[in-house]
């Protein structure tokens, strides 16, 4: 299987822990790099290079404010895998529920038939 | 079936790169559990969901035994998976390997380690599935094939994908 180079692909780019975080931090709201830069306890180059690759999928966006550049998540791209989330999701609910019924069968076969539990 | 749902839904992360963690509780002791989980008659009765109808159940049940579910999906397709217990301590854990016998070019290496643990939980049970990737690129494949269907779920809580996968 090719791999996809990390600045085309979101599931790539949440990959790395640090992404990740500033991923966390923006869903709260807008951040200007340096707020950034003190809250992850990094450098500027570091911030800013992964800022760059969140740019590059389209997680994050930025604007100019005054001499500030403030960036803000933009959730789209990793709409996919939370579908994916959503329907393997339901997948096992449905799944569990029919188990649901083959316990309560169990139960019954187990207490015998002379409890009339129904 | 009328019946509430005591038990709750499944719940589904990405706890890592590598790997997908389902948990649910169930209104039901652990041997239970493991009986339904073990058992060819009783595994036909849940797995194929509400996607189809499972046509056929072999469980080897030892370690080094094998398994194979097949089920055909929306009476058109046959969906069938296979692996090999690599660990049985019963009524508490089955450890096993999980292939999907449909993906391109798929090689045994491919195959994820899944960890199935039943827990009491004051009565009832708590069962947890760990599964495991070698790669990540197996994880991203994993989530690549379920988004074939082009489902358009309408739920636009982003931020909560972004702290579930961390």
């Amino acid at each position: 299987m090719a791999r996809a180079a990390t600045t085309t692909d979101a599931f790539n780019a949440v990959a790395e822990p640090r992404r990740r975080q500033i991923l966390d931090v923006l869903a709260r709201g807008e951040r200007p790099v340096n707020d950034l830069v003190e809250r992850l306890g990094l450098d500027q180059p570091q911030v800013s290079k992964h800022l760059r690759v969140l740019r590059t999928v389209g997680l994050v966006e930025a604007r100019e404010e005054g001499r500030q550049r403030i960036y803000r998540l933009n959730g789209r791209p990793l709409k996919p895998i939370h579908d994916w989330l959503a329907r393997y999701e339901r997948t096992w609910s449905e799944r569990f529920d029919r188990l649901d019924e083959v316990l309560e069968d169990l139960k019954r076969e187990e207490e015998g038939d002379g409890n009339g539990d129904q | 079936m009328e019946t509430v749902t005591s038990s709750g839904k499944a719940s589904v992360t990405l706890p890592t790169d590598t790997q997908i963690l389902i948990t649910r509780e169930f209104d039901a002791p652990r041997h239970m559990l493991f009986r339904a989980f073990t058992e060819p008659e009783l595994i036909k009765r849940w797995w194929s969901g509400e996607r189809g109808k499972v046509t056929s159940v072999e469980v080897d049940l030892r370690v080094g035994g094998r398994w194979r579910y097949v089920m055909v999906a929306d009476r058109r397709f046959e969906v069938a998976f296979h692996g090999t217990y690599r660990e049985i301590v019963p009524d508490e854990r089955i450890v096993s390997t999980e292939l999907y016998e449909g993906a391109p070019g798929a090689t045994e290496d491919d195959a994820t380690v899944n960890t199935t643990t039943f827990a009491d939980a004051g009565g009832r049970t708590k069962m947890t599935t760990l599964v495991e990737c070698h790669r990540k690129e197996i994880r991203d494949a994993i989530i690549a094939s379920g988004m074939e269907g082009g489902m358009q779920e309408a739920m636009d809580k982003l931020e909560v994908v972004a702290r579930s996968l961390r």
